[in-house]
């Protein structure tokens, strides 16, 4: 794990930081609340936690453009309500309810929001990729400049899928972003065990793309190397390659057990690093915010997610009539 | 006495072909690789080189002239005796162009087309018609639909500077430059995906498959991605993309090139699926494809990309997906087809009117949306129905086609429902057996007697 946060003061202004610490903090006890609705069965089939992880999308949408867009894989939560979506909305798609992004007819690993320009949402590994790219295509088709950052993980890494879209995203310098969620297993299969090469980022060097590493659990670090990237782009000199070291605190999917790794390296990695907790403690530290304005953020993140956990079961089921809607516009 | 010097075939599907220029005029002393002339074929302009040494005799075709067809004699070299596949044998040349024909026979003599009658919507008054390629119609298409909308554009393998693997897209690059028709790596899990997220993000793409064998590596952004995004999210992104390219076997390009996918994409849920066979519907299809606001699989024939017929001179032809066309009025079965196995079903409705059977021709065009109406009507009428497609026999477009007269017409089905299809093997290359493995007239006519208990 690289171990880069940073430490002296940064640039941001205090109202920046708390949005920051407020929207990780939403996703984590988001993620929570999902993972308690799964238990109780109101979320069915697989649902992928974010948990571990918030810092990457936090830290990216906080220097994402107007017009900018995002499209990942299918642990999505996270990015959807960093880019905005309605917690109410994604946590009603959670549970299959006409009052979700989908209708309830995606779930959890296939919402989208053409309003917040979030692309999805998509369950076969990889596939998002080429799809980014054809998005960044067509903000380049259109003279726009803007961005796509699309997600992928360790695991999809290895689809050949990437390595075409890389060949293809480099010939014709799209603006894209490519950030790898490097959380270290792919499913339970760890980077060690899965590919050749330690580093992820060093994969686009065949095809001319510049990279870099990341350290995914600072938030700080995510944004600067995040704007960085994306100016590039936007300057017509893309793609760019962001591999965030990161780790995900719970099984793949709600079903795994997760018996690849040991209750020791997860606690490990909370305790050292947690995205959520350094932030605040640094932000304590360099005096910028108090105690009581954290207990603050944090009863109305548990407000926010208590409604929309409420909102979800309130939700009515989708219309027996919504089975044959939307299979053609 | 010197050696003929025949048209050479040079590409699978190529019948006829013209000497674009000559490299040698008569005295000259040419030797083996020395190029003769450049031929323009259904595909290309190619490089003909001589094959032995000797002096050029005689040029029997003059350059730019009408097209002639494989193996017509072109020049005539005196030198050394040679007896390879480009030259006349010294005996019976007759009979080896005989076998040539016979070979290929099944695809490639075009039976007698009636006239091709237009649909409703358009007014059959004061239009005129021109003899047109189905190669030609579809640029035609993508033309117009370019020039209409900015947002379309075309992507693929070859599609702008060599101007298409099957010169469908001749002319496109140097009319709306290489912003719009995009060469693509080969790479069509990557490109496929690429055009289907342009179509996510507001872009109308047109993207070809150099064949749609190759779609294959493709398969899950055109089913996953692209035809079931609408869906899953709820109404909010749609993907107006048209997917196209030849389909099905062309001539003995064997197991991995030559294969019908109409059932396999017909069978999702969010996809249109459309088999022209025509180049007027070739055209009128493709245009109202690419305005289609959903994902359209578009299933062309490279057997058919040369075959001409009349097309409306319209400023803007369009024809609806999801209706079939009859192409001839009958009475007593009804033959359904699509794409190139209407060739065969014309050709085996004119033989049964010999027997004295009056078959109704059904082109079914569109195989998603699938006008059950027209073929249920049809066989509620005739009381007997044959289907007749290229593709495998299992689940295929005719089995569904059965299901629904069995449904929807069973107390008016005086016999079985017959389904002529590809034979279940994959394709074989030896010409004799790819006969055999494609559906054939015989074996049409054979299940329209059996259907109507025609005996002599």
């Amino acid at each position: 794990m690289v171990k880069k946060t940073v430490a002296t003061k940064p640039k941001e202004t205090k109202e920046q930081l708390l949005k920051l610490y407020s929207e990780m903090l939403l996703i984590r006890r988001f993620e929570e609340k999902s993972g308690q609705l799964y238990g109780m069965g109101l979320i069915g089939g697989f649902c992928h936690l974010y948990i571990g992880q918030e810092a990457v999308v936090v830290g990216l949408e906080a220097i994402a453009e107007e017009g900018d867009k995002r499209i990942t894989a299918y642990r999505d939560h996270g990015h959807m309500l960093a880019c905005g979506m309605d917690p109410n909305g994604v946590m009603a798609e959670l549970t299959g309810r006409a009052g979700g992004f989908s209708k309830g007819k995606g779930g959890s690993m296939h919402m989208f929001s053409k309003e917040k320009n979030f692309f999805g949402g998509h369950g076969i590994v990889g596939a998002q990729v080429p799809l980014g790219a054809g998005i960044a295509f067509a903000d380049q088709y259109q003279g726009n400049h803007n961005v796509t950052f699309t997600y992928f993980g360790d695991g999809a890494a290895n689809q050949g899928q990437i390595y075409e879209t890389f060949n293809m995203a480099s010939l014709w310098k799209l603006p894209v972003v490519f950030v790898i969620e490097n959380n270290q297993y792919a499913m339970g299969t760890s980077i060690k065990r899965g590919s050749s090469t330690p580093d992820l980022y060093t994969r686009g060097i065949a095809f001319g793309i510049r990279g870099e590493i990341v350290d995914g659990m600072d938030v700080l670090a995510v944004s600067k190397a995040g704007k960085k990237a994306a100016d590039i782009c936007r300057k017509g000199n893309g793609p760019y390659i962001l591999e965030m070291k990161t780790y995900r605190y719970r099984g793949h999917s709600m079903s795994d057990p997760a018996k690849y790794r040991t209750r020791e390296e997860v606690q490990q990695v909370r305790k050292q690093q947690d995205p959520i907790d350094s932030l605040r403690d640094r932000l304590l530290n360099w005096k910028i915010a108090s105690d009581e304005e954290f207990k603050e953020i944090d009863r109305s993140v548990k407000k926010k997610v208590n409604e929309a956990s409420e909102f979800s079961q309130k939700s009515p089921e989708p219309d027996d009539a919504e089975l044959y809607t939307d299979v053609y516009l | 006495m010197g050696t003929k010097i025949l048209l050479p075939a040079l590409s699978p599907t190529m019948e006829v072909g013209k000497i674009a220029k000559w490299f040698v005029k008569e005295g000259d002393t040419v030797e083996s690789g020395d190029i003769l002339a450049e031929i323009e074929t259904d595909k290309a302009v190619m490089e003909f080189e001589a094959i032995s040494e000797g002096v050029v005799e005689k040029l029997l075709v003059t350059a730019n002239s009408e097209p002639i067809a494989v193996n017509s004699p072109i020049a005539i070299i005196s030198g050394e005796d040679d007896q390879t596949a480009n030259t006349d044998p010294p005996t019976d040349q007759d009979e080896v162009a005989a076998t040539v024909q016979e070979e290929t026979a099944s695809v490639r003599v075009p039976p007698q087309v009636p006239k091709e009658k237009l649909s409703e919507e358009i007014a059959l008054e004061n239009v005129s018609f021109k003899s047109q390629t189905f190669r030609e119609a579809l640029r035609d298409a993508m033309a117009e639909e370019m020039e209409r909308d900015e947002l379309v554009f075309l992507m693929g393998e070859e599609v702008a500077e060599y101007e298409g693997a099957y010169k469908v897209s001749q002319g496109l690059l140097e009319q709306f430059g290489s912003k719009r028709v995009i060469d693509t790596p080969i790479t069509e899990h990557g490109f496929t995906g690429l055009g289907v997220g342009a179509g996510f993000a507001g872009l109308k793409p047109i993207v070809e498959f150099m064949t749609f064998n190759f779609a294959m590596q493709a398969i899950d952004h055109i089913i996953n991605s692209a035809g079931k995004t609408l869906y899953m999210s709820g109404g909010q992104m749609n993907c107006p993309i048209v997917f196209r390219g030849p389909n099905g076997a062309a001539a003995r390009v064997a197991a991995q090139h030559s294969q019908d996918y109409a059932a396999w994409y017909s069978h999702i849920p969010g996809l249109k699926v459309v088999q022209p066979f025509s180049a007027a519907d070739a055209k009128g299809l493709l245009k109202s494809a690419i305005r289609d606001p959903n994902p359209v699989v578009f299933l062309e024939n490279e057997i058919l990309y040369n075959r001409s017929f009349d097309v409306p001179e319209l400023d803007d032809y369009t024809v609806p997906l999801g209706k079939a066309k009859i192409w001839q009025e009958g009475t007593d079965v009804t033959l359904v087809s699509f794409g190139i196995g209407m060739s065969h079903t014309l050709e085996a409705a004119q033989e049964l009117e010999g027997l004295g059977i009056s078959a109704e021709v059904i082109d079914l065009r569109s195989l998603r949306p699938l006008d059950k109406e027209t073929v249920v009507e049809s066989v509620k009428k005739t009381n007997r129905c044959v289907t007749i497609e290229e593709g495998f026999p299992v689940c295929s477009i005719g089995n569904h086609l059965s299901y629904l007269l069995m449904q929807e017409a069973f107390d008016w089905l005086d016999a079985p429902v017959t389904c002529c299809t590809g034979k279940d093997v994959p394709m074989p290359y030896a010409a004799n057996l790819e006969k055999l493995a494609l559906v054939s007239v015989p074996e049409i006519i054979e299940a329209a007697k059996a259907v109507s208990y025609w005996e002599k």
